[in-house]
């Protein structure tokens, strides 16, 4: 929680949106900065959208290039490389406002400074933090970052995508894969099962008698019907799925012996691709934003904090209710968030909101499935619009699943430029 | 007290230039989702500059499932007729991106 305000005129600047308009001039005349962390799908859209309204915007980010997850399933299945998934920042250092390339190391709410790696800080009138996940590295037994060198995760795109894309494609014939899949809530729900349906691709493709092994700390999941109904289509003398009412969550890993554990069973594995629970990016819980969850409760329309007034969080990193934790929910989210917070710094109210998100699955290569949702505020949480959005039909013709891969390209391609490009 | 006139001061440049100006600019609730997909180049078209009558009766025939679709027929069911004109006429009135 921030501390308590020390000077009248920050207090005006903590007491709302007006107050933060008005009380900029007595401090010099300035006008309103905004300060964007990370420089994902949610934050490099929300710096963007804040200097195209005029507002003085710093974005910053410390890695220097951003690999993208959607999509990413694909590399690890030896479908595409990973430069398809790589873009640098360059463009984004010509987007009209400020990027700073460094680690936000903290924040400091109640004097509204974002401190960087070489000491430097950044004042904000208002923050925005879209710093996506960390893994936890304290929750599964046995799974820790040095674990994830022999079980990758694979959950943030770059070097553990490759590594786990090597690992199959090396592995011998008549191996075996293991893929764990995390209980709610995790980066990109549908995200584990498009992957084990691309790897069960690979293995019916290029690994005669192999065999992925699904190990699931949930019965339900994204998508289910039509990945299920897909896997018996395609997959099934090489696809065996045990869900958390089987035995299926995962409770201990040996990185050394290659073994999988769960309370039932103990799997020697070739492959292993560990996908751990996961929280708030780490600037997230700093900055006093993350709950006991881990995550980042919201104003469903403007996407401030819950727990620290004039810091906005967006992406992966905030309980969005209904809206799932996806690229695309991150650029839609952005934009909102970049609106309310332009208007909350004209002193104006912010809209209530409408946003869409759509995922886009491939069960095989060029056999596409969605989930779509429309979500507004309601009770004070992102929810459904009732009687919109749900999955592709099951009994879709081949055409329409061609379309709906292509659909999913073509999306990757244009948010992608025009977030990144 | 000394903040009083300069606060006035920008809230009047504020009103002025960008206040009034800026909440008429507003995307209207919805519409700044679209452009995730239809942007320029992609296979499922932009929407900046398309004629406000086809914006309203495609989102009205994916409703009814009157034109055929992958998804929107989905998406468009969480927005009614004036939800949809606002959104049709928002696009409308931007300039081919």
């Amino acid at each position: 929680m921030p501390r308590a305000p020390s000077a009248p005129t920050r207090r005006a600047v903590l007491g709302g949106a007006a107050a933060a308009a008005l009380a900029r001039p007595a401090l010099g005349g300035a006008p309103p900065r905004v300060v964007v962390v990370g420089a994902g799908f949610g934050g490099a859209t929300a710096a963007r959208c804040l200097a195209a309204g005029g507002v003085d915007t710093a974005l910053v980010e410390a890695a220097p290039r951003y690999v993208a997850c959607p999509g990413s399933n694909e590399v690890v299945a030896g479908l595409r490389g990973i430069e398809a998934q790589t873009f640098g920042y360059d463009a984004l250092g010509r987007a009209g406002f400020r990027l700073v390339r460094a680690t936000a190391d903290a924040v400091d709410p109640a004097a509204r400074r974002v401190r960087l790696g070489d000491g430097t800080e950044l004042p904000y009138d208002r923050l925005i933090l879209s710093p996506g996940i960390d893994l936890r590295f304290d929750a599964l037994p046995g799974y820790d970052a040095r674990a994830a060198e022999a079980m990758p995760h694979a959950w943030k795109a770059g070097e553990q995508t490759v590594l786990l894309a090597r690992q199959l494609a090396a592995m011998p014939e008549g191996g075996t894969v293991v893929l764990s899949v995390p209980a709610n809530p995790y980066r990109c729900p549908p995200g584990p099962y498009e992957r084990a349906s691309l790897i069960a691709h690979f293995l019916k493709t290029r690994k005669p008698r192999a065999k992925l092994i699904l190990l699931d700390a949930k019965d339900t999941f994204s998508k289910q019907k039509l990945f299920e109904a897909a896997w018996a289509r395609l997959y099934k003398d090489v696809l065996e799925v045990v869900p958390l009412a089987a035995g299926g969550q995962v409770s201990e890993v040996d990185p050394a012996g290659m073994v999988v554990r769960t309370d039932f069973a103990e799997v020697k594995a070739d492959v292993a691709c560990i996908i751990p629970p996961q929280r708030a990016g780490r600037i997230a819980a700093q900055a006093g934003c993350a709950d006991r969850s881990g995550w980042c409760p919201i104003d469903p329309a403007t996407f401030e904090s819950r727990l620290v007034p004039g810091i906005h969080v967006v992406g992966d990193a905030a309980i969005a209710g209904a809206m799932p934790k996806s690229a695309f929910s991150a650029n839609a989210q952005a934009k909102v968030c970049a609106q309310a917070v332009i208007d909350l710094l004209a002193g104006r109210e912010p809209e209530n909101p409408r946003l869409i998100n759509t995922c886009w699955s491939l069960v095989a290569p060029g056999d596409g499935i969605s989930i779509a949702g429309v979500f507004r505020p309601t009770d004070g949480l992102l929810a459904d619009v009732p009687g919109a959005g749900g999955i592709s039909p099951l009994d879709a013709p081949d055409a329409v699943r061609a379309q709906e891969a292509a659909y999913g390209e073509s999306w990757y391609r244009t948010i992608t430029r025009d977030v990144f490009g | 007290m000394r903040a009083a006139p300069a606060a006035l001061a920008l809230l009047a440049a504020l009103v002025g230039a960008a206040g009034a100006g800026a909440a008429e600019m507003r995307a209207p609730p919805g519409a700044s989702s679209c452009t995730g997909c239809h942007a320029r180049g992609a296979a499922m078209g932009a929407l900046a500059g398309r004629p406000e009558a086809e914006i309203v009766a495609a989102l009205a025939a994916f409703r009814t499932g009157a034109r055929p679709a992958t998804l929107m027929n989905r998406i468009a069911k969480g927005f009614d007729a004036a939800e949809s004109r606002a959104i049709a006429i928002w696009f409308a009135s931007q300039g081919a991106r």
